[in-house]
């Protein structure tokens, strides 16, 4: 409501110190000019304050969405992984680690449902089904874990298939479940290590596609999820190397 | 939590040292006060102040507001959940809108001349301070791109641009693609000696966009700046610019990455600005691998892609001392910069509770740096009841012999709701002598000031805060930066304008205190540029000592007594230099007994009396 008054009377002009002032005098209100300016070199020029706000308004597209859905589901693994800690887990610095990935998570899921239904979106990838994350195919569900006995992925196997790059398969889930004290605190971290990567992974993915991560809520959305998580596997990496010193 | 493995150095990639000290426990939660439950609403939220009044609260100009963006998402949300529950296979989604509250967010401050510069996503604004009222809208600058951290120095104003969408000409259209030259990503330069034609001059492009900026004079020659550049974003493609290459060093030795740019500007021609160094700080002294910072770790687990630190968030420099603070995303670094374009690392650390190092404030000794922990990176409610009270934090190093010891952690004191979006933020020193008091933003956990003279326990003066922007969004909004300058705090509000608040005495601020500080004037203040804060010889500079011994019980009654009478005169101008310098000896005497801050306010008190005349 701010913006109504004093923009009458005020068109974009080329700038001209005779006419700016002229312009504002015009406008007839306590605010001066708003400028534009030009490229290096050049002149500014004087805009409305509609024009303002239109420059401000940024765009997505359908990869941003698509990955926005997809990460909320790659996140809710995280959290299924930390739920499995709280009576397996032996390791203290670990479990105090997985209460903030899950505490990190959960909060991220948020914001990305939030950022989805705010532009009118879908929660749910519809293409998304039982196996199949298709920006992905060829990366990204081979277990990680050969060594945890699982052999050779079978990609036709949906129990050796994971949905996104850097998540557990059906199989290697189980395994963790599975698994108590040390031998559980090094598959959650070894497991979380691989999820945490193949999170940046998707991002890198996301930003190469043309026209992508300009929103700019989405834009420091990719950021965090990149530097938090790189210093959470930074912190995993850690302590694991003490585990494997203890 | 204390901090438990102070880990001290990377030069051992695999040996992990650790060092643990003793270190004030830090509580496990916090307790709900009075700012806990504030009444939500962008123009009237309930207020909460304590020790602080807001003076003004100034409304984004035109412009630079857009209630649509704010609010829509909102009937969106419902419309869109409305019709996913009426019709769960309906694969047509509603049209959303194009736009989103952070466009046209407020960020950094700087001053210069009485003006406060306020960055934005979409531009910068300047108002100006100097007259008694309200501080005047005098300048309006479209030019997107964000975040808009900006500096001054003289006539030239710069400014971050990080995102895809920057174009060279300050406007949107046109730069699509992946290689486009017309895109802008780096550190624009603005001439601004006239108001009424502000006018871009030169625009250095650089491979991750700028997130970031510190300026640097140059130690000796006045027509030479330095400005030290913090990228965080992705490395451009080299097609766009010729120096940009990505990837692990062990692929490309010439990755963009793991580097800052040093950009010199001739201020004599500044449009001949350029990048003449990126400097790499984060090499490793004894292998000279450029990743030396924290890559290890179990070989053959973590993908050793992973770049932990390949970039710093912010960096502080102190000129006067020849060092600069880096917050650089999983370390804390110590910088030598006595060579400006060559800055060499120190020190490191690196710390399990913190998240993201995201920028560093030195106390004006310059033996002790607060480090903030932007964990979530701003976006997120992180000060609710069960996060931890040392994530999202302040972490207070102290410097000892050249290196970064981990002290203590200091979060905002008190629980904010699930809507607020919280977390340590950008702020300054107030200049009190005597003590290291901070004033620093938390976005939607309000204004604080911590006291942390003693860098093991840090503690609330003072605070501000408003309800959330709405009750049942998380709508992101709060101070980004709030910094002091000349007498007032300026803050700015992400999404309300432009704050200022002023001090108010308490048990824990003295009016001689204020006072004190408030004398202080600076023409140019950029607050990661820090200067050595140096105080007039003033009665109020002596009571303000004489308070804090007061409140520290350092000085017996009778000889405070006496030496306030004395200031008391001096003020009145009937000083007696012969009683001031028989004071002066005994404070010396005192001192010399006296620890710790103590003993170097008894002395700056004795000097200060000593020079009466």
């Amino acid at each position: 409501m701010l913006a109504d008054k004093q923009d009458e009377g005020r068109k974009a002009v080329t700038l001209h110190r005779g006419l700016i002032i002229a312009a504002a005098v015009l406008a007839g209100g306590a605010w001066g000019p708003i400028f534009q300016p030009g490229a290096p070199g050049a002149p500014a020029r004087v805009i409305t304050a509609e024009d303002a706000v239109a420059l401000s308004r940024g765009t997505f597209i359908e990869a941003d969405v698509v990955f926005m859905q997809h990460m909320i589901v790659h996140h809710a693994q995280a959290v299924e992984m930390v739920e499995l800690m709280a009576t397996r887990a032996e390791h203290a610095q670990v479990k105090r680690l997985g209460e903030r990935i899950a505490a990190s998570q959960a909060a991220e899921m948020e914001q990305m449902r939030a950022w989805l239904l705010a532009r009118g979106q879908a929660l749910e990838d519809p293409h998304l089904e039982h196996g199949h994350h298709h920006g992905h195919q060829g990366h990204g569900h081979h277990g990680h874990h050969g060594h945890h006995g699982h052999g050779a992925a079978q990609e036709t196997d949906p129990d050796h298939i994971a949905l996104m790059p850097g998540m557990l398969t059906p199989a290697q889930m189980r395994a963790m479940a599975a698994a108590e004290g040390r031998a559980f605190d090094i598959l959650f971290l070894e497991g979380m290590i691989e999820h945490h990567q193949g999170a940046i992974d998707m991002v890198y993915e996301l930003i190469a596609a043309p026209g992508s991560g300009e929103d700019p809520e989405l834009s420091d959305f990719l950021s965090h999820v990149v530097s938090d998580q790189s210093a959470e596997i930074l912190r995993m990496q850690v302590l694991l190397t003490e585990l494997d010193a203890a | 939590m204390r901090i438990r493995t102070a880990l001290a150095s990377s030069a051992a990639v695999i040996a992990l040292a650790l060092a643990g000290a003793a270190h004030a426990q830090q509580p496990r939660s916090f307790e709900p006060d009075v700012r806990t439950h504030l009444g939500a609403g962008l123009h009237d939220a309930e207020q909460a102040a304590w020790n602080l009044e807001l003076e003004h609260a100034i409304a984004p100009p035109p412009g630079f507001f857009d209630p649509d963006a704010l609010f829509s998402p909102r009937r969106f949300m419902e419309e869109t959940r409305a019709a996913e529950e009426a019709d769960e296979d309906d694969e047509e989604a509603p049209a959303g809108p194009r736009f989103t509250p952070l466009a046209l967010a407020n960020t950094d401050l700087a001053f210069a001349g009485g003006r406060v510069f306020v960055g934005n996503y979409n531009g910068f604004n300047v108002y100006d301070a100097n007259g008694e009222g309200e501080p005047e809208l005098v300048l309006s600058v479209v030019c997107p791109g964000g975040q808009g951290d900006v500096s001054v120095h003289g006539d030239l104003l710069f400014m971050s641009v990080e995102q895809n969408r920057g174009r060279l000409d300050c406007g949107t259209s046109g730069a699509e693609g992946d290689v486009n030259e017309e895109r802008f990503r780096g550190v624009r330069i603005f001439d601004i000696s006239d108001f009424s034609a502000p006018r871009q001059i030169a625009a250095v492009q650089t491979c991750r966009g700028s997130h970031t900026h510190t300026l640097l004079p140059h130690p000796a020659d006045p027509d030479i700046l330095y400005i030290y550049n913090s990228g965080t974003s992705f490395v451009r493609e080299s097609d766009e610019l010729d120096i940009c290459t990505d990837g692990q060093p062990d692929e490309n030795p010439e990755t963009a990455l793991y580097s800052i740019d040093v950009i010199k500007v001739p201020l004599s021609a500044p449009e001949e600005a350029a990048i003449i160094n990126r400097p790499r700080i984060f090499a490793d002294r004894e292998s000279g691998d450029i990743a030396g910072l924290w890559r290890g770790g179990r070989f053959g687990v973590a993908t050793q892609r992973t770049a932990q630190t390949n970039h710093c968030h912010d960096i502080t420099v102190y000129p006067e001392l020849g060092i600069a603070a880096g917050a650089c995303s999983g370390n804390g670094i110590l910088l030598d910069i006595s060579d400006p374009e060559n800055p060499a690392r120190i020190s490191d650390m690196f710390d399990p509770d913190m998240a993201y190092w995201h920028s560093a404030t030195f106390n004006n000794t310059g033996d002790v740096v607060v480090f903030t922990d932007e964990w979530g990176g701003g976006v997120a409610a992180r000060c609710q009841a069960d996060d931890p009270t040392s994530w999202g934090a302040n972490l207070i190093a102290a410097i000892e012999d050249g290196e970064l010891k981990g002290r203590s952690f200091f979060k905002l004191p008190t629980v904010q709701g699930a809507t607020e979006n919280c977390v340590a933020h950008n702020g300054s020193l107030i200049p009190v002598p005597g003590r290291d008091l901070m004033v620093q933003s938390w976005y939607q956990g309000g204004v604080t000031i911590m006291d942390f003279t003693d860098p093991d326990n840090a503690f609330e003066i003072a605070y501000f805060d408003r309800g959330p922007v709405d009750e049942d969004h998380l709508i992101v909004g709060g101070p980004w930066s709030t910094y002091w300058y000349n007498g007032r705090i300026y803050s700015s509000e992400i999404t309300r304008g432009l704050d200022v608040l002023r001090l108010l005495p308490s048990e824990h601020l003295s009016p001689s205190e204020i006072a004190a500080a408030e004398r202080v004037r600076e023409d140019q203040v950029n607050p990661q540029t820090q200067t050595r804060i140096v105080w007039e010889d003033h009665p109020d500079v002596a009571r303000a000592y004489l308070d804090q011994l007061a409140r520290s019980e350092a000085l017996d009654n009778g000889l405070a007594g006496q030496v306030r009478a004395q200031v008391d005169r001096w003020e009145q101008g009937r000083a007696n230099t012969r009683t001031l310098s028989r004071l002066a000896r005994q404070l010396a005497d005192y001192a010399a007994e006296a620890e710790g801050r103590d003993a170097s306010r008894l002395s700056e008190l004795s000097d200060l009396l000593s020079r009466v005349r």
